[in-house]
């Protein structure tokens, strides 16, 4: 027993090494000092993080992002806080093959995806770059917002609802001040997840990123083309504790747990 | 004229009829209970009356207006739900306070009527809490002061005693029969505890799939069962399929094949129709074949094949001519299996039923 569970801490030990030593090489070289990546660096520098404020693209395109994630999230929201309502709370024909139109983008390959929106919303409809990257982002959105939303409802008594009808509540009234306030952890969970879904993003923006609008990883894609510095690097380590910072949040909100649970 | 009444209501569900040509009425200030086994449409009666189903057909008078068509909110009922359906997030004060404050109130009378409220439920200082924090049994008393304190025009309760302990259980029923005729509220309680329904009820309906079997006062469905169905259902465990009946003087005398048995004739007829014999499992007699056995007829002799322990009684099976026989009995010295015994039918505990 003793040997077995040695053996077992050797092996989750070189796991974890393997899934996170690429990242603390990344993080540790973008101290890198010189203009070009290395590992080990030669000394201890914020440079590279410096220049990420001094290259306009960057700012830019993270202000990009930023806005697309936020308002896509907001339009996924008001299309999927009533769709997981409704799913959840109404029997009704056709329910199961909705449900799974509604999560199809999560199993259309993201690829396939931005080649058919941008086939679709930019050639055939000519809708300005803009408004198509928007509309690929509340789409790519939908489906977490849908499903984390539809989970947290699922933990909730709909007889509540039909309480407060029955004390003089209108069904409007009931939603906001008894459904709501009761899947709101969920719905922050939902917003928080489905903004670092489209955030980090590529399949479907590189398709919907054109001349002039751009996001943060397509921009970085672009970026490590043309040059070998370590900015890059800098970059993904903003966006790491960016991202762990949300999955704190998450996790502080929900518990893993709810991901996992079908 | 009754205060509530459903008239030839249907209510259907996926293409199948749960109600259909329903009929019920309810005088003001009396507690109807609903009892049935699951499925036979108490619920989708009691949903109905709340308004949270629509008949396809039929309609619902109350108070002499036509609620067929009122939405659930304007309707003035209270409901308290089997999971107490308390808002999770409100404290107690606020669950109870909810439905007055869509009325528009004043704080200040909100205030003095959740806390008269919470004192008739027993649950005074429990204010802040939130519903996670109390037991089942505190959060079914915020359930019922939160529906009663709009006062409403119309209780009902859906198995609200179902997920409680035994317990407790006993003691809430004797709370909301308090409470219902302190306040003297006109109440429909939905429940498939016999017991239950039986203790707390001006008039009890049993029901079966979707129809109303009888509906009386408890005490005349305890003796006088209208038919085998409710007989089975409340505990008449013994029952014999006579072949003919005729009257004779204060009795009906009844036979099979070469037995005869007698049943007690009584003036209204109740517990007098049809050709079965129902007779409960504690009103059989078990004796000894003792020679000097006092009664005449209305016995049939047998052999113990099962006698189980009840803690107060013993219960046996007793198999005889006419089938086995269930005899629940107190006694310091039981049979044994094996045992030949007599059993005997007391004529005014043998009842008929169609």
């Amino acid at each position: 027993m003793k040997e077995n569970s040695r053996v077992l801490s050797l092996y989750t030990l070189l796991v974890f090494i393997f899934l996170l030593g690429p990242l603390v090489i990344i993080s540790v070289t973008s101290f890198e000092p010189g203009t070009v990546l290395k590992f080990p660096p030669e000394g201890f520098s914020l440079r590279w993080y410096k220049n990420i404020f001094e290259v306009s693209m960057f700012m830019e395109t993270f202000k990009t992002s930023i806005i697309v994630s936020m308002l896509g999230n907001l339009l996924a929201l008001l299309l999927g806080v009533p769709a997981a309502y409704a799913l959840s709370r109404f029997k009704f024909r056709g329910r199961d093959t909705l449900n799974a139109l509604f999560l199809s983008p999560v199993l259309i390959p993201g690829i396939v995806l931005g080649f058919t929106l941008l086939r679709y919303l930019i050639v055939v409809y000519g809708l300005p770059i803009y408004t198509g990257l928007l509309i690929g982002h509340t789409v790519i959105m939908l489906p977490f917002i849908i499903r984390v939303i539809a989970s947290s409802l699922q933990n909730f008594d709909f007889a509540v609802e039909e309480a407060a009808q029955s004390l003089g509540a209108s069904r409007l009234y009931t939603f906001f001040k008894v459904v709501l306030p009761n899947i709101r952890s969920g719905i922050l969970a939902a917003i928080l997840i489905a903004f670092l879904e489209s955030f980090n993003n590529v399949d479907i923006s590189v398709f919907m990123t054109g001349p002039g609008v751009s996001t943060l990883p397509i921009q970085m894609l672009t970026y490590v083309q043309n040059y070998f510095d370590p900015t890059i690097a800098a970059i993904s380590v903003i966006l790491m504790v960016l991202t762990a910072a949300l999955m704190f949040i998450i996790e502080r909100l929900m518990g893993f747990a709810y991901f996992t649970k079908r | 004229m009754a205060l509530l009444s459903l008239e030839n209501v249907a209510v259907a569900y996926d293409n199948h009829f749960i109600l259909e040509n329903f009929n019920l009425q309810l005088e003001k200030g009396q507690l109807l209970s609903l009892l049935g086994p699951s499925g036979c449409g108490k619920t989708t009666t009691l949903r109905l009356i709340a308004g949270f189903l629509n008949a396809e057909q039929g309609k619902f008078m109350f108070a002499g207006k036509d609620y067929t068509k009122v939405p659930v909110d304007k309707r003035n009922f209270g409901f308290v739900f089997q999971s107490y359906a308390l808002f999770p997030h409100m404290t107690v004060y606020d669950n109870v306070a909810f439905g007055l404050r869509l009325r528009k109130l004043k704080e200040a009378d909100v205030k003095k009527r959740v806390t008269r409220m919470l004192e008739i439920v027993s649950l005074e200082g429990f204010e802040k809490r939130l519903p996670g924090a109390l037991s089942g049994g505190q959060r079914q008393r915020v359930a019922i002061a939160r529906a009663l304190v709009i006062e409403p025009d119309l209780l009902l309760f859906d198995e609200p005693l179902s997920n409680l302990d035994a317990n407790l259980r006993v003691n809430m029923r004797v709370e909301i029969r308090r409470i219902q005729q302190e306040l003297g509220i006109t109440t429909v309680y939905v429940s498939h505890d016999q017991e239950e329904c039986f203790s707390i009820s001006d008039q009890v309906a049993v029901m079966n799939k979707g129809k109303i079997e009888q509906l009386d006062h408890p005490t005349a469905i305890f003796k006088y069962p209208a038919s085998e169905y409710v007989a089975r259902f409340i505990g008449f465990g013994n029952f014999i399929s006579f072949e003919g009946r005729k009257d004779e003087g204060a009795d009906i005398e009844l036979s099979r094949g070469a037995l005869q048995f007698r049943a007690a004739k009584r003036a209204d007829g109740a517990g007098n129709q049809g050709l079965t014999g129902a007779i409960r499992p504690d009103d059989l007699q078990l004796y000894g074949s003792m020679p000097d056995l006092d009664v005449e007829g209305n016995t049939l002799t047998g052999t113990v094949q099962v006698s189980t322990y009840l803690g107060r009684s013993y219960q046996y099976q007793v198999q005889t001519e006419l089938g086995v026989f269930t005899v629940n009995q107190e006694m310091n010295d039981p049979f044994r299996q094996g045992e030949e015994v007599t059993v005997y039918f007391p004529k005014e505990k043998l009842v008929l039923v169609p």
